[in-house]
């Protein structure tokens, strides 16, 4: 087993076990941070297969986070107050609410992609942005759904055999999907599609060589990294019970990046470490000061500078 | 739609296509020639408004001030470059992408201890308060188009300074070659600070214009930074003439759509249906046009000859 492997998995070790255990002891609040950690750390697996392994900077990755909540509230929204009855869309079911979370990310993803895919460089940044930003006015527009109040739903998803309702139930689910999601992004990157889409990264026109179209191979990665954050995103609207399109704002992007860069990019456990080492930093900095942004973009200019290959990138490994 | 409306919102229009011009023309100019993506660019839009606005409260006159805070921006963006951008010209975008968004949260924190949390207003010059009536419908604040000249003429003289003066042609020597201009002796590093500080400087510019119209606020520079990049993506990154016309273009097609847009809809589909689509077409206008220009032509409108 390399130290990576080990790292990975005292983290996810110590993340199940802690957050439970303060919660039993009468400390629901470090539940409740671990919850968002768990959440969050899944969209950042989820940008981690396109970003670290495809080489593909998705800089929109909070609007599939965003439209994911979306997906939650809005038949949430009208089941409480009527409308859509119809498309059998008014409803609490998360059997239906985070499919059709995952449905509507992967056809967003499969819609922008093809576009977004056929540009290289800066140039896909910055359109995988605009796409975001296209969504985040949309919303904000539709005065419906609270506009840029965002919506308030105090009603959860009903799932078979969980309980959303219950703070550790809700924990527990986040926690099995994080490692569901690691598990799947794991398979995805060490099988020969994962190899195309590796190979496209180091060198795509060694991949064309080969008579393979790393188009294809990418978009499909960007669906399946689009469907994933969309599920991230169900489970952060039921874990905040307010939806608002801050959620998908372009600085939540950078964030979920940051999240992914800080901990190590293509790697396994990398986006958790990452999204740990945030959500706990954001913690602590905001609690000494309201000016903590300052000493945080301080700390992630030195993190870019003077760190190569994140926090994983310590623990020497691989590359 | 009556046609002094249309002459306002057209002057609108054009006012902010050359703010975004002034924005959107440093973030090329250092995108073209270091191959630097910039986020923290429009920090220093908003650093220019700040500074201007207690600068003219300090010496009570705004063009003192505008002239007072342009070598403020220009020194910091000149900071930025030494201390930030050039450790990491060697890596790739991603890497760029970070750091400057981390520059971005220190800006908007600094700014937030500096000047609280409250924007500051700029009173308008005295010599400007005035309206121009053009006819009884037509009237036009002085201001904007102060604003318009003054765009004009930093657009002229940037495509003078590009074009004719030796500083131009190491500017385009070096978007094309940088290896070869440093071998013939130019200082690169020099040129590459000089770069910086120019477009921080038009930013800045950009941002003390703008202040007495909306005010100097945290955070005005991050919606501004998006739309300069969709103006350099649209443009073609790195070309000057592109950023120029994209510039015009984004601004009239934006502020025209929030104003003619629900008008347009009417046309084709019920009142209802129209006023209810139009605000959020007309948000994602420029969105929509960029992955349309994106789709057809993926290197933008003029993408610069050489790469």
């Amino acid at each position: 087993m390399t130290s990576r492997t080990l790292i990975t998995l005292a983290a996810m070790a110590l993340l199940a076990v802690l957050p439970p255990v303060f919660y039993f002891t009468g400390n629901a609040f470090w539940l409740d941070l671990a919850t968002r950690l768990v959440i969050l750390a899944i969209a950042a697996v989820s940008l981690n297969l396109i970003l670290g392994y495809g080489g593909l900077v998705s800089f929109g990755h909070a609007a599939y986070v965003g439209l994911g909540a979306y997906a939650v509230g809005i038949p949430a929204y009208h089941w409480l107050y009527g409308g859509l009855e119809h498309l059998g869309l008014a409803t609490t079911s998360g059997l239906v609410q985070i499919p059709l979370a995952m449905a509507v990310c992967a056809l967003f993803a499969l819609v922008t992609g093809a576009i977004c895919l056929r540009t290289k460089g800066v140039y896909f940044i910055m359109i995988t942005m605009a796409f975001a930003q296209m969504v985040y006015y949309a919303i904000v527009s539709v005065e419906e759904y609270g506009g840029d109040d965002g919506l308030v739903i105090d009603t959860r998803s009903e799932l078979p055999g969980v309980s959303l309702d219950d703070p550790l139930q809700l924990f527990g689910l986040a926690y099995v999907s994080l490692v569901a999601a690691m598990l799947i992004v794991r398979m995805i990157t060490r099988s020969r599609f994962g190899m195309v889409l590796r190979g496209a990264k180091g060198n795509a026109e060694r991949v064309q060589m080969m008579g393979l179209n790393p188009y294809a191979y990418r978009l499909t990665a960007y669906v399946i990294s689009g469907a994933m954050a969309g599920y991230a995103g169900a489970l952060l609207g039921n874990f905040t019970t307010f939806i608002s399109p801050e959620m998908m704002d372009w600085t939540r992007s950078g964030e979920l990046m940051f999240m992914v860069i800080l901990g190590g990019a293509s790697t396994t456990g990398g986006p958790v470490l990452g999204a740990a080492a945030f959500i706990i930093l954001e913690e602590v900095l905001s609690h000494f000061t309201i000016y903590w942004h300052l000493p945080f973009g301080l700390l992630l200019i030195a993190v870019v500078l003077f760190t190569r290959g994140g926090l994983m990138g310590m623990f020497g490994g691989r590359k | 739609m009556d046609t002094s409306l249309l002459i306002i919102q057209t002057l609108n229009g054009l006012q902010l296509g050359l703010l975004l011009f002034l924005v959107a023309s440093g973030l090329t100019l250092v995108f073209g020639i270091l191959d630097f993506v910039n986020l923290a660019h429009a920090s220093l839009y908003m650093i220019g408004a700040f500074v201007c606005a207690s600068l003219t409260y300090l010496v009570g006159n705004f063009f003192l001030a505008v002239v007072l805070a342009l070598p403020v921006t220009a020194a910091l963006g000149w900071a930025v470059e030494r201390f930030v951008a050039r450790p990491l010209y060697a890596r790739d975008h991603l890497d760029h992408v970070l750091a400057t968004f981390g520059l971005i949260l220190v800006f908007d924190t600094a700014a937030h201890l500096i000047w609280g949390p409250e924007g500051i207003a700029v009173p308008l010059p005295e010599a400007f308060q005035g309206q121009l009536a053009l006819s009884e419908t037509l009237v036009i604040p002085t201001f904007r188009l102060v604003i318009i000249a003054a765009g004009l003429a930093a657009a002229g003289g940037l495509y003078w300074m590009v074009t004719f003066t030796r500083l131009g042609m190491l500017i385009r020597a070096g978007a094309s070659n940088r290896t070869m201009v440093a071998a013939l002796g130019i200082n690169i590093e020099l040129l590459f600070g000089l770069v910086f500080a120019l477009g921080a400087a038009l930013a800045g510019l950009a941002g003390m214009l703008i202040a007495p119209i909306t005010e100097a606020s945290i955070g005005m520079g991050n919606q501004v930074i998006i739309t300069a990049f969709v103006v350099i993506i649209v443009g073609g990154i790195g070309s000057m003439k592109g950023a120029f016309i994209a510039a015009l273009l984004i601004g009239l097609i934006d502020t025209l759509g929030r104003s003619f847009l629900d008008d347009i809809f009417k046309l084709v589909m019920s009142p209802d249906a129209a006023e209810n689509s139009a605000p959020a077409i007309s948000a994602m206008l420029i969105y929509i046009i960029m992955a349309c220009v994106l789709a057809l032509k993926p290197q933008g409108l003029f993408p610069p000859k050489v790469r």
